[in-house]
């Protein structure tokens, strides 16, 4: 049992920047960045998911086999998607 | 059998479940990217035809609902089963707002005539009918995930209820409450693709 | 001490209950073991009738449609019903946790359901045979014909889905035993090396399925509510179904194939009196092709449409899987290499598996190479290349497998030679089968065709030959096998000269497998702890 009980304040926080980061998301997608902006929205998506991984769902306290394992998830989609572009990508 | 104490073997079983639910929206997010290199035009002027404002509603939504299901595992280990109940209602009640936002938005859509396979759509440019066919597929699925998730919340306020959910015995809790932290962290993802690509 | 068999789990279910709902690992694997031979018997008498059927040319017993609804069927019962589900369903079930030295896998109850999860499956697929005309599309489901045929795909599909849940919950299920209930003393390079096997492949499992699953499920929205995304007329592209498809299809190639090299490791080293060659190698090229494997999938649609980049890429990945696959026949060879060798029914088996599968592994090589694809890609060249890997090598797998852990399962020993007799007319007839289909897909001749011409005829007649050869010696390898649980000649806990956790415990094990807590060795496959049998 991990002993990390996570108080209601830090939780608070997360979710304060949560909520400033979709701002922000949504703030940079009025602007114009061309092809960057799905990328700048992919980041920072990035970012919330990351919080809510390492503090909500305690993936910080969390044994190296699950934090190892939930990257390799990650790359094995990454790598699904991005393999599929040596297709579309050269058509 | 010796396994029922060992929390962290579940927890590992649960998480293994969820890179099993990253997957089978990996699989839609793997043909997003493909279809947006593709009609990539057409998506942004399509993704301009959805309501951002509801898309920024249903995002807070989801966020706070997760806050307070990650509160309430709090509020268990501190001994507090009313301000556990609470929470989990809170993000039940959340979970259906969304829900009804969504019957809303689907609503208004197929009121313009766009659903899948219907006959207005079918005139309107490739990129246009592919992008509205992802739409409704992922939201679906995603909003079939929400009332899953709604339900495992429901079991989570009962069991809190009856004492099964407890200072030194919260798995259940835990566990349920992953579950629907995913079903926010898949959200996360949706949102920027469909509502904010300009 | 009274085997499982006299000790059901939960103690207050009886009879009948006592099966359909135990939650003992070895019980469950029994289940498994019934369920799958049905459908093993069912497929084959398909793929006879297939084989049958183009053994002359023109009609020989059956129409077209029919054909084409046999040569589905066989495929997607082989496939969903057998091959994937064989090893970890049976033999990893029941082996696994004794291996590791545990009572039983993480989540019993979990293990339950994937067996009742499978058994849906199959009635779903049951169903879909008479509902509206059985499916005709090849096990693979390609759009636009799968989303446009009047015929029943879409319980077809999810049978296929049910299925494919089953896999993907024994995967998790493993994956967690292996890591949390390992007996204490017993390190990751300690751990036998079929259940490294299984754990490589639960992976395979975990991340994979649930990629069909959804490509599974796209096919079910596009027959019911015409999404139209894979539709060229409305902005879908064909291809990209191809592309889901494979990325689970391949991977799945290897979750079939991994547990069976994971037997192999296990009988080569037993019959060989010698510690197997390269263990690290062995577990190191398992993981090798897990991950390798996952990501050439694109090697099936050479001929699709795909951008020419895309071709070399995927052919160049495809050649590296070759190197984990050949490190495996080499440690197996060497490890017989100067091995006291003792002949048997299991190790005939595995000797004729690494011949077939090499066969199988070289002639991928030819498919895997851009230009000779472009040659034979969907001729009987194909099909006799994954016959061969698929029938010769986890099909004998899968038969050394049973011969091997026959006398644990059952604690009873079966008759040599017959074994030996139907292990070579399997062998004889699998070598007349699919060696003509190498050529005839040379010469051009299309799979999945009803009718030829009739320059084919001298090699689908001799095919033909070869299935009347093989299918009396399957059938006499299952019949033998039975026959032993009525001859009273009990086995006893270590009848091969085993090293393995499992050849500790009596045949068959107790209901908690161990009687008193095992001590693993430092090293799975010491051979100087056990004498001659």
């Amino acid at each position: 049992m991990d002993p990390h009980i996570q108080s209601y304040k830090k939780l608070g926080g997360v979710l304060g920047v949560l909520l400033v980061l979709t701002a922000i998301t949504v703030g940079v997608s009025r602007l114009d960045l061309g092809s960057l902006s799905l990328w700048v929205a992919m980041v920072i998506a990035g970012m919330k998911s990351a919080l809510v991984l390492l503090f909500f769902m305690h993936l910080k306290y969390e044994s190296w086999l699950i934090r190892g394992s939930f990257l390799m998830t990650i790359g094995v989609l990454a790598l699904f998607i991005g393999f599929m572009f040596w297709d579309v990508a050269f058509r | 059998m010796g396994s029922h104490q060992d929390t962290v073997g579940a927890r590992i079983g649960m998480w293994l479940f969820l890179y099993t639910e990253i997957m089978l929206f990996g699989g839609l997010f793997v043909l997003y990217g493909a279809y947006y290199r593709i009609h990539a035009v057409e998506f942004i002027g399509t993704g301009q035809e959805l309501d951002m404002v509801l898309g920024c509603v249903n995002t807070v939504i989801l966020l706070v609902s997760s806050f307070f299901v990650a509160a309430s595992v709090t509020a268990v280990r501190r001994n507090s089963t009313k301000g556990a109940m609470a929470f989990l209602a809170g993000a039940v009640l959340l979970g259906g707002l969304f829900l009804l936002n969504k019957y809303f938005e689907w609503g208004h859509k197929f009121h313009l005539g766009i659903y899948p396979g219907s006959p207005g759509l079918g005139e309107s440019p490739p990129g246009r009918i592919v992008f509205y066919g992802l739409y409704f597929t992922i939201t679906g699925l995603h909003a079939f995930h929400i009332v899953m998730g709604m339900v495992l919340l429901i079991v989570c306020i009962a069991m809190t209820g009856l004492g099964r959910i407890q200072k030194e015995r919260f798995l259940l809790l835990e566990n349920c409450g992953l579950y629907w932290h995913l079903v926010d962290l898949i959200w996360i993802f949706i949102f920027p693709l469909f509502y904010l690509i300009l | 001490m009274t085997s499982f068999y006299h000790t059901p789990f939960p103690a207050r279910f009886r009879g009948v209950w006592a099966w359909l709902l135990t939650l003992d690992h070895k019980r469950i694997a029994l289940l498994y073991l019934g369920a799958v031979m049905f459908w093993f018997i069912i497929a084959i008498v398909l793929g006879f009738l297939v084989r049958m059927e183009l053994m002359t040319p023109g009609r020989t017993i059956m129409g077209a449609e029919t054909y084409n609804a046999a040569f589905t069927l066989h495929g997607v019962i082989m496939i969903f019903l057998f091959v994937i589900p064989a090893m970890p369903a049976i033999f990893g079930n029941f082996l696994l946790p004794i291996q590791i030295g545990t009572d039983d896998v993480f989540f019993p109850k979990l293990n339950l359901l994937s067996w009742y999860l499978y058994m849906l499956g199959g009635v779903l697929a049951i169903v879909s045979l008479f509902a509206d005309g059985p499916p005709d599309t090849g096990w693979t489901f390609y759009v636009p014909f799968s989303v446009s045929t009047q015929t029943n795909v879409g319980l077809t599909v999810t049978a296929a889905f049910t299925l494919g849940l089953s896999s993907m919950l024994t995967g998790l299920n493993f994956i967690t035993t292996v890591h949390r209930m390992r007996v204490p003393g017993m390190g990751w390079l300690q751990i036998p090396l079929f259940t490294w096997s299984l754990y490589a492949t639960a992976w395979v499992q975990l991340l994979a399925t649930p990629v069909l699953s959804i490509t599974l499920l796209l096919v079910v929205f596009e027959r019911v509510f015409g999404t139209g995304l894979f539709d060229p007329a409305r902005g879908g592209d064909p291809v990209l179904y191809q592309h889901l498809f494979w990325m689970y299809s391949h991977p799945a190639v290897y979750i079939m194939i991994l547990p069976g090299m994971g037997v192999i490791s296990e009988i080569i080293p037993v019959f060989s009196r010698k510690s197997i060659f390269g263990y690290k190698a062995i577990v190191g090229s398992s993981l090798g092709i897990a991950t390798a494997g996952s990501l050439v999938w694109a090697h099936h649609m050479f001929t699709s449409g795909m951008s020419d980049v895309a071709v070399f890429v995927f052919s160049f990945l495809t050649f590296i899987v070759a190197i984990p696959s050949a490190i495996k026949v080499f440690s197996w060879v060497s490890t017989m290499y100067k091995g006291s060798i003792l002949m048997t029914p299991p190790l005939f088996f595995a000797l004729c598996f690494i011949y077939l599968f090499s066969v199988g592994g070289l002639t991928g090589l030819v498919l895997g190479s851009a230009g000779t694809n472009i040659q034979v890609h969907d001729t009987h060249f194909v099909v006799a290349h994954f016959h061969f890997v698929m029938f010769g090598g986890t099909g004998f797998s899968f038969f050394a497998a049973l011969h091997f852990w026959w006398p644990k399962i059952f604690g009873r020993m079966y008759d040599f030679k017959r074994a030996y007799l139907s292990a070579l007319l399997i062998v004889t007839g699998f070598m007349l089968h699919y060696v003509p289909m190498f050529i005839l897909g040379l010469q051009g001749m299309p799979r999945r065709y009803h009718d030829y011409l009739e320059q084919f005829a001298p090699g689908n007649l001799f095919a033909g030959l070869g299935a009347l050869i093989m299918v009396p010696g399957l059938f006499l390898m299952v019949i033998n096998l039975m026959m032993s649980l009525k001859q009273p000649v009990d086995a006893p806990a270590d009848p091969w000269g085993g090293t393995t956790l499992e050849w500790s415990v009596p045949s068959p094990p107790p209901l908690h497998n161990f009687i008193e807590r095992p001590s693993p060795g430092e090293y799975p496959y010491d051979f100087s702890r056990v004498g001659t049998p």
